[in-house]
């Protein structure tokens, strides 16, 4: 028989906080990945830190290299051609916006919660103007309702070329990103919260603003953000059908190329990434608030047949889809025109290039040569980076540096980061300037430009996994080398597909990143879309257009083919 | 492998880790010895797994020395120390195959093929499951994949078997049975092991020793039966088994005051009269049966409620003529010989050497 005291807890925390502090001893692994890490820095230093840091300091100097302080800003914002420009950015890309977002809302409703038909089709029909560069739907537009344009009628005498025309093709261009984005928020969802909405009487309006709306919020307002930064950094579109309507990105193409006045576009450049940069930290700041709306718990939604809906979707999807059908099909079809409008027979000639561009072919297969390389080259950079920062240890300053540099690209537009390139590789104390001019260079803008949608696509992978598989390997002895190679790749091979397939369609598509660094022996294929046009080859541009849009499409559908192939062989194991 | 088994295999030394502001281990020290199987036991949060994971190199602690086998490991890195783990979620690689799995760490070792092959075969044997080697982990359930996560732990032969919440993902029966097994393995085995779980059954079935825990402190240290039967805190008492708390404050230097009723029990020294106190006594250990006028402390109480469990029943009762207040596990037999009915009025008796009293009541875990 005894009775017990409980000593006072926390009796003596003095005496702890006095002991010495253990930090743990390195092993290979560790040493090996924070050597890693210090080199990734030194990528995203070498590929996006300095050249951004050599086009801000460009805006601050004047031609002779001196430094003039914010008088290139004064200039800027006091010469209003340039400073109207500020607000048709705007005005154009708040005006996609406010379209793209209620049809690719409407459209992925239709694909996720109805029981409509052709779903498949539907769905594959709005994903193909991913495959093309920008340009298409703009040359499309301009041979439907152009100077001598089909349906110019429809236009009542006013003309396509302008703001109209640039919103209409930027329309075309970023609904399937959008879609992409509202397809995943939609998809996930609660049966339980549309039963007991049932259960307790709402209307099916109600239900839509209570439950489907707020469930889906942070994808629509994501897919907002994405569409504004697409459309107020793209280029082409605004170069081939704007006209007279300036716009940030053409401005800063003008100034260089235009009039050689690179300080100018160094400023222009730095006024296109405030908005971009805005809009990626507001994104990130309301993506934050965001927490798991799915349990694990959770039933997934089955949608039950509700005839008038899914017919009266399958209407809307029909008029969407024909029309990215007829847009993508216009452009074909012009490339198979002997001589628009005179001549409607049908002819090979416009896919000759060389008639039309000095180069011919040639740009073509540089575009294959470069996208390869950013496929290959970004892939392993970007995957390796990524399980860095996911399974490294300590080192929290170095992780920190990185991930903030793998993150930054997606605020920085295409156009901001090939002048930087300018910039950066002319510089007379760079030891890399032989790199100007080549096709690596156009590699590493590549890479960078599209590095932080790879990076988020393999460190979700990456997070898939079991967090203690690196655990149970310094456990039993085995270096992380090992268990990457035997254990990380094979089960993240899906998303390292995923990440070189995004790399070389976008290599393949991409003007905007490469406008200002191709030389005549690296020309690309999208740019000579862009020079074709210039020249009134628009025809030659159409068909290039399509060339791209056809080995994209060939790439993907080989990528979908080797997938499904794999998961029969190297992926047996995810069958039960 | 012959050890001393007088001399501990794992030693820590106030070991304290930060996280932050939160202290998650507050100065521990733990001796463990050769081929002991020791449970961290504890609710969430208290700290098991910390230690757990400070013990295995994947969380340093950050003060604080770890011996094992006489090798100070307090620095080093999981790669340097010497044992095998098994994760809650068992990490078992879903692309490789069981055998592939178990022969893990084997294959770096640089072993020839056949002997690779024999000690794979040697571990499912082990386990008992000696024809899932070239399976994959998706195919097999639960159960197996925890047997051939301890396979792939033992494949080194390591000093030290660190279990997290092992039989957490199972369900009842799968567990009861896995628990057996662990067990018996355990012994055959006789691999130091510890085993971190939030299941007092699971600690109380397995265990050789316990270490309770509680916001970042050992609580108690000792046998299952010594945590059980001698709680070293209410928190023990109250998280270990079920157990009656009654407030009581103390009359003299060996019986305390519950409302009207004396009861004799032992006091510790530096408790004085009047003293408010927290008395303990678990429902098992309330007596009905063979009760004398000479037996101590005992009462009169009523029936207020009776719950039946299959074999026994547990019984509200009501003393100083309120509500129930005191829970009394009878056995069927009990039950039916003193015809007890709720509202019955009957003497029952606390056996003064099965009363706890502690100075603190029991705080939320």
């Amino acid at each position: 028989m005894t009775a017990t005291v409980t000593p006072a807890p926390g009796a003596a925390p003095g005496i702890a906080a006095a002991a010495p502090v253990i930090r743990r001893r390195l092993d290979r692994d560790d040493v090996l990945m924070r050597l890693g890490i210090a080199l990734l820095i030194a990528w995203l230093a070498f590929t996006l830190a300095l050249p951004l840091w050599s086009l801000l300091s460009k805006s601050f100097q004047d031609r002779d290299g001196a430094f003039v302080g914010l008088a290139n800003y004064i200039e800027y914002f006091s010469t209003p051609a340039l400073f109207a420009s500020v607000f048709n950015s705007l005005e154009v890309a708040v005006l996609s916006t406010a379209i793209v977002l209620p049809l690719a809302f409407a459209y992925a409703y239709a694909l996720t919660r109805t029981c409509m038909r052709w779903k498949g089709l539907f769905q594959a029909l709005a994903l193909i103007p991913i495959l093309a560069p920008s340009l298409l739907p703009a040359i499309s537009l301009i041979y439907l309702f152009g100077n001598q344009g089909i349906l110019k009628e429809l236009l009542l005498g006013g003309s396509i070329y302008g703001e109209g025309g640039i919103v209409l093709a930027q329309v075309f261009y970023c609904f399937p990103h959008a879609l992409m984005i509202l397809v995943a928020a939609l998809s996930m969802a609660d049966a339980r919260l549309y039963e007991a909405a049932e259960v307790l009487g709402a209307s099916r309006l109600r239900v839509f603003f209570t439950v489907t709306l707020p469930g889906a919020k942070y994808g629509v307002i994501s897919a907002g953000f994405v569409i504004f930064t697409l459309v107020i950094t793209d280029f082409g579109i605004a170069k081939v059908i704007g006209g007279r309507f300036n716009v940030l990105a053409t401005d800063i193409y003008k100034q260089v190329i235009g009039q050689q006045n690179f300080e100018m576009g160094a400023v222009v450049g730095m006024v296109l990434l405030v908005p971009a940069i805005v809009a990626f930290a507001a994104d990130r700041i309301i993506q934050r608030r965001q927490t798991a709306l799915l349990s694990a718990r959770a039933v997934p939604l089955d949608p039950k047949p509700a005839p008038p809906r899914d017919w009266g979707m399958f209407a809307f999807c029909g008029v969407v889809g024909g029309l990215i059908f007829g847009v993508l099909a216009m452009s074909f079809w012009a490339s198979l025109i002997t001589r628009w409008p005179y001549n409607l027979s049908l002819t090979l000639n416009n896919y000759a290039f060389g008639n039309f561009d000095t180069n011919g072919w040639e740009t073509y297969w540089n575009s294959l040569t470069l996208s390869a390389w950013t496929a290959g080259v970004g892939t392993v950079v970007i995957f390796v980076g990524a399980y860095l920062l996911e399974k490294s240890r300590g080192f929290p300053v170095g992780r920190a540096i990185a991930q903030f540099m793998a993150m930054l690209p997606m605020a920085v537009p295409g156009l901001v980061l090939g002048l930087s390139y300018i910039f950066f590789f002319n510089a007379r104390w760079n030891p890399f300037g032989f790199l100007y001019a080549t096709l690596a260079i156009m590699v590493l803008n590549s890479i960078t430009h599209f590095y932080t949608v790879c990076h988020l696509t393999a460190t979700t992978a990456l997070k898939q996994m079991d967090p203690e598989f690196e655990a149970v390997s310094a456990s039993l002895k085995v270096s992380l080398l090992r268990t990457m190679a035997r254990v990380t790749v094979p089960v993240c091979l899906p998303a390292i597909f995923d990440v070189s397939i995004y790399l070389f369609v976008n290599a393949m598509t991409t003007v905007s990143a490469v406008i200002f660094l191709y030389s005549t022996d690296t020309k690309l294929a999208s740019v000579t879309i862009v020079n074709m046009d210039e020249s009134g080859f628009t025809a030659a541009a159409a068909a290039m257009a399509m060339t791209i849009v056809f080995t994209s499409a060939a790439v993907k559908v080989a990528h979908l083919l080797i997938t499904r192939k794999l998961e029969g062989t190297t992926q047996a194991w995810r069958r039960r | 492998m012959t050890q001393d088994k007088s001399t501990p295999y794992l030693r820590i030394e106030r070991l304290t880790k930060q996280f932050g502001t939160f202290t998650a281990l507050k100065d521990i020290s733990l001796e463990i010895f050769p081929g002991e199987f020791i449970c961290f036991l504890g609710p969430s949060g208290c700290g098991k797994t910390t230690l757990l994971r400070a013990i295995a190199g994947l969380d340093i602690q950050t003060s604080g020395r770890i011996f094992q086998g006489g090798r100070d490991i307090s620095a080093l890195p999981s790669s340097q120390r010497d044992f095998g783990i098994v994760f809650q979620s068992y990490a078992l690689f879903p692309n490789l195959t069981v055998a592939a799995n178990v022969g893990y760490g084997l294959v770096s070792r640089g072993l020839p093929r056949v002997e690779i092959e024999t000690r794979v075969n040697d571990l499912l044997r082990l386990v008992g499951l000696p024809d899932s080697g070239p399976k994959y982990p998706a195919q097999l359930s639960g159960g197996q994949q925890q047997r051939i996560a301890v396979a792939r732990a033992l494949a080194l032969s390591p000093g030290l078997l660190l279990l997290d919440e092992p039989l957490s993902a199972l369900d009842a029966r799968v567990r009861a049975h896995l628990r057996v097994e662990l067990r018996r393995l355990h012994q055959r085995l006789g691999v130091t092991t510890i085993m971190v779980t939030h299941d007092q059954e699971e600690a109380l079935t397995m265990a050789d020793r316990i270490v309770v825990m509680n916001h970042g402190v050992i609580e108690q240290m000792g046998s299952p039966t010594e945590v059980y039967r001698k709680p070293a805190s209410a928190f023990v008492a109250d998280f270990v088994g079920t157990t009656n708390f009654l407030p009581a404050v103390v009359a003299g230097p060996d019986h305390v005051r519950l409302g009207e009723i004396n009861l004799a029990c032992e006091l510790s020294v530096n408790i004085g009269p009047g003293q408010d106190v927290t008395l303990a006594i678990r429902p098992e250990d309330v007596v009905v049966r063979n009760i004398s006028p000479t037996t101590p402390n005992t009462f009169e109480a009523r029936v207020a409620e009776i719950e039946f469990l299959g074999s026994f029943c547990r019984v509200g009762l009501a003393i100083n003529g309120g509500d129930p207040a005191l829970l009394a596990d009878f056995s069927i037999n009990a039950v039916r010989d003193l015809s007890i009915t709720e509202g019955k009025v009957m003497p029952v008796a606390l056996p003064p050497d099965r009363l706890r009293v502690f100075v603190r009541p029991p705080q939320a875990p």
